[in-house]
């Protein structure tokens, strides 16, 4: 649908060429594997990294006489993934026969969702890292069912066939041709992928493959109609996702420039070079013969089942992000990276809740305290053990205990730094840490004062100093304390005792 | 002395449950009428020792007082249907050797019931034909023959070795599939009773698929109570069928009334062909005499889209079936050809080419061509608004009427080889079954009499949706009044 050139993408992305600029146009079609532990149209099961073709019923192997039936736990995600986006939920929506002949496609078709899909138009919003946001209109979504997987480097002769991935439940989420650059398409996927994650109707895996993209490209010159589009497919990273968009366009206003003309194809992206290659022209595209599918009553929903659906969404990344800001008074960065993901916001409110609780306060009160800790200390010790949020080997309830003892003036700052060195490695509880080893700050008023009293009296003449106006010497006593005590003194305490002490 | 095959599906019943004789005998004497029968190529595999096993299981139930519906009664299955364990071919090449894993739902039901399962029919291949001439394991030879003649005949199809199987006395009942008339015209050629049940009535779970919309199980057997016993075994929602109907399964057997008071029967003008053989005409006016007199008021109709449903039929069903049978590929079992050094498209080309039949091959060609791109909506998209017009007609006639009464078949058997050259004239041979086959409604067909040549004819009545009962009273009122008692001579 060729519109109007319209800027409303800050940062927009132009390629400067030897005749001019050229816009990005990019569209996403991303199959998200549907959160479900059976398939599509059978009880197989969907386990990833399963030993080959253990995973596969009758009628995935479309052995004759077998028949579909729809899963109804499928639909209820796409129903729920629709509601997530804001979209239309189809009431009636109907499965179709894609033809087509392949080793790992055991039916001779796919069954999916051609000309009614389950969910029409919906949006979703997308933030840069410049801060600024737009809307990308979702065009559809629908449910079909995965292919096998044809594997062709295990014998020089043949190829194998493994059906553990046949009939896998998926959905086809397709964008409106709405974004300009690669970093926009990049937002797009990563919003998606936080809000199907944070509603569970897809873990959003993109190296399993729970989740890969087919990306549209073409160029026009700013503000002209669409140009002729290339699709680059099973894109698997959203790294990749930019680099091939990137290729793409040079690759397009390369030939533009010539004076060439885009042919419309198919096109696989390559890792290893960063290029893109063809795969097909559209001469060469396949007649899918699409009719309805016949084993299958068109699928009709009820108006409870989609409240039942509305009722179970959690809190979506967008809203939660504004109650962080709202509410707990969280900076928009801050309330950005801590929603990013689900796993991130799940952990982080539970260190808040427990964080609060120990301390007796009220949540806006500490938020910014644990939101701080758990995106520095936190995060940068995790991103240096190379392990995710969900891996990680503190648990919030052990963080809430930290920030609690560093309020209460158990730890100092330094101290707290070193027990959680020792929790990352032991994952022991940092009270039991501090008991254990000895890393407890003292303020026991009477030992620091005999310390304070050896300071003293090992420095005779700078007591004298300080005592004649030289105020600036404080500072030395204090770090003469702290080492004594081995930087476990309460800095606090230490200040106080010392000023009385000094006169 | 009784002749156990001679014996009706109830008589055999009622003597198994009185004592007179046991399941092993009655099995037995069915094992050798099927081996001696073999001239007539009704069956592709015999299974003797699992129709035994399931006389002396039929035995040890009688005895024990838990015996099921079924239980001891001699049956065939038509090889569409997957048996466990045995050999499931569909009468084609590209499945020759295939051995499911799995058992049908209407075969489970069967043998639950306590049914012995003497072997698996022959049949058209992928019950595409109306001759049973396409099988890869050669044509079924109908035990009829003509006055003074000895050139063989067809026994119809597509359930032709189930027609061949019934006629001749070598089960009590066998199954069917009827996507066209597959179950009603074999019936006709060969003298005995069959009916298709409402679509969705029995599951086709198992059942390997032709025209997946079209496809219905059903009965063919020698008389209408016998046909009405078997449903009742065999009907019943699966969930493991999506299009089953989740309705119950009335005790049709029981309920069985040969009444018509109070009965509208209505008699579709459009079914009144040009050029109708005159025997069936007369035929089909003698059925109307039965009807009145059986207490039914007789009602004239019309089915203005009469003439639009062969060449509908031939747009879905090849359609559905070039997807169906897309799946017989080499790839995962059956027949696989892969010439040396050839590509994957090279295997495909090779496998299907030597396992497709010429007739399998010819529909997989129109329904591809019905649905590819450019041609879709003249072809498909039409032919299934045309349906919708078909069944519409059905519609409005129950608004005047409960039943209609029809001929089954435009004509008497043929000879073998009299129409494989003219694919045309083959399919007029379902000019009168298909339009009920895509509305989806159960009908019926009946043995009612004999041409000049001494051959059967048969009267069709077409119920509403999932009215079997109503279909097979009438169908009871009319066998009554036709006394039809004609049987093949055996000369095989």
């Amino acid at each position: 649908m060729p519109g109007p050139y319209t800027d409303g993408h800050a940062g927009t992305y132009i390629i400067e060429g030897r005749t001019g600029p050229w816009e990005l146009v990019i569209g996403l079609e991303v199959h998200a594997q549907v959160t479900s532990r059976a398939k599509l149209f059978s009880g197989s099961a969907t386990d990833f990294g399963s030993e080959p073709n253990s995973q596969v019923s009758f009628v995935d192997a479309a052995m004759p006489g077998m028949l579909p039936v729809l899963n109804g736990e499928c639909v209820r995600q796409a129903v729920r993934t629709g509601l997530a986006l804001g979209a239309q939920i189809n009431r009636w929506s109907r499965f179709d026969r894609k033809n087509y002949f392949y080793a790992d496609l055991p039916q001779g078709y796919q069954i999916s969702q051609y000309q009614h899909p389950i969910v029409g138009e919906g949006e979703i919003e997308i933030e840069l890292e410049d801060g600024t946001r737009h809307t990308v209109g979702i065009e559809r979504i629908h449910l079909e069912q995965d292919a096998g997987k044809s594997i062709h480097d295990l014998s020089p002769v043949f190829s194998y066939v493994d059906l553990n991935r046949s009939g896998v439940a998926l959905m086809e989420i397709v964008s409106k041709p709405d974004m300009r650059s690669p970093a926009e398409a990049a937002a797009y996927v990563a919003s998606l992928r936080a809000i199907l994650r944070a509603i569970g109707s897809c873990d959003g895996n993109m190296q399993e493959g729970s989740m890969r993209a087919d990306v549209n490209v073409s160029v026009r010159r700013p503000g002209t109609k669409f140009g002729t589009r290339c699709e680059i497919k099973n894109v698997n990273s959203i790294r990749f996702i930019q680099q091939a968009i990137a290729y793409e366009a040079r690759r397009q206003v390369a030939i533009l420039e010539e004076g060439g003309t885009i042919r419309q194809e198919t096109r696989l992206f390559d890792p290893d070079k960063g290029e893109t290659r063809s795969l097909r022209s559209k001469e060469d595209a396949h007649d899918y013969r699409y009719f309805p599918e016949p084993d299958l009553l068109p699928l009709e929903l009820t108006e409870d089942f989609i409240a039942q659906c509305k009722a179970s969404l959690p809190e979506l990344p967008g809203a939660k992000r504004a109650r962080f800001e709202a509410e707990l008074g969280l900076s928009p960065y801050l309330s950005g990276v801590l929603t990013a993901d689900a796993d991130s916001s799940r952990w982080f409110e539970t260190l808040l809740a427990e964080t609060a609780d120990r301390q007796g306060k009220p949540q806006r009160d500490v938020a910014e305290k644990a939101a701080n800790w758990m995106t520095g200390e936190l995060f940068g010790a995790l991103n240096r053990l190379d392990l995710a949020i969900a891996e990680s080997p503190v648990t919030p309830a052990q963080g809430a205990e930290l920030l609690a003892l560093v309020a209460d003036g158990t730890l100092s700052g330094p101290l707290a730094k070193q027990v959680f060195e020792i929790m990352l490695e032991t994952r022991e509880d940092p009270g039991v840490i501090a008991e254990e080893r000895g890393l407890k700050q003292v303020s026991d008023t009477g030992a620091l004062e005999r310390t304070i009293g050896d300071v003293m009296a090992a420095n005779p003449d700078k007591v004298a100093d300080y005592r004649g106006g030289k105020d600036k010497l404080f500072g030395f006593f204090v770090g003469q304390v702290m080492k004594a005590s081995g930087g476990k003194a309460n800095p606090a305490v230490v200040n106080a005792l010392l000023k009385k002490a000094l006169g | 002395m009784t002749i156990f095959t001679d014996l009706t599906l109830l008589a055999m019943r009622d003597g198994l449950a009185a004592r007179d004789f046991t399941a092993r005998e009655l099995v037995g004497a069915h094992v050798t009428a099927v081996e001696a029968a073999r001239p007539l190529n009704a069956f592709i595999v015999e299974t003797p020792e699992i129709a035994l096993a399931a006389a002396d299981a039929a035995d040890a139930a009688l005895a024990n007082g838990s015996a099921g519906l079924l239980a001891g009664i001699p049956v065939g299955i038509k090889d569409l249907f997957c048996t466990k364990g045995v050999q499931t071919t569909a009468a084609s090449a590209i499945l020759k050797g295939f051995t499911p894993r799995y058992e049908s739902t209407v075969t489970a039901r069967l043998f639950d019931a306590g049914a012995a399962m003497l072997g698996k029919l022959n049949l058209d291949e992928f019950a595409m034909g109306s001759s049973n001439e396409t099988s890869a394991f050669g044509p079924v030879i109908s035990p009829w023959r003509a006055l003074g003649s000895q050139a063989p005949l067809v026994p119809g199809g597509s359930s032709g070795g189930s027609s061949a199987a019934v006629a001749a006395r070598l089960c009590a009942a066998a199954t069917g599939t009827d996507t066209g008339g597959s179950i009603r015209q074999p019936a006709a050629f060969t003298g005995i009773a069959g009916i298709k049940p409402t679509y969705g009535r029995c599951s086709r779970w198992g059942i390997i698929a032709f025209a997946s919309s079209l496809d219905q199980a059903g009965v063919m057997a020698r008389t209408v109570a016998d046909c009405a016993l078997m449903l009742e075994a065999m009907a019943g929602y699966d969930p493991k069928d999506s299009t089953s109907l989740n309705a119950p399964v009335p005790a049709y057997a029981k309920a069985l009334s040969g009444s018509l008071k109070g009965k509208r029967i209505g008699i579709p003008r459009e079914y009144r062909m040009d050029g109708m053989d005159s025997a069936v005409d007369a035929l089909w006016q003698q059925g109307i005499a039965w009807a009145r007199d059986a207490g039914a008021e007789i009602v004239d109709v019309s089915l203005p889209h009469t003439g639009e449903a062969l060449p509908t039929y031939y747009i879905v069903a090849p359609a559905e079936a070039s997807s169906n049978l897309a799946r017989y590929d080499g790839v995962r079992y059956g027949m696989r050809v892969a010439p040396d050094g050839g590509t994957l498209n090279d295997m495909y080309e090779a496998t299907r080419a030597a396992g497709f039949g010429h007739e399998v091959k010819r529909r997989i060609m129109i329904g591809t061509y019905v649905l590819s791109a450019g041609y879709y909506d003249a072809y498909y998209l039409k032919a299934q608004k045309v349906r919708a017009l078909i069944a519409q007609d059905f519609e409005h006639a129950w608004e005047s009427c409960d039943l209609l009464l029809t001929p089954t078949a435009p004509t008497a058997a043929f000879g073998l080889g009299a129409k494989m050259a003219d694919p045309i004239a083959m399919y007029l041979n379902d000019v009168f079954t298909v339009p009920a086959s895509l509305a989806g409604l159960p009908a019926m067909s009946i043995p009612a009499g004999l041409d000049p040549d001494g051959l059967p004819l048969g009267l069709q009545i077409i119920g509403r949706p999932l009215d079997e009962q109503g279909v097979l009273n009438a169908s009871y009122a009319l066998e009554q009044a036709a006394g039809f008692v004609a049987a093949p001579t055996r000369w095989w």
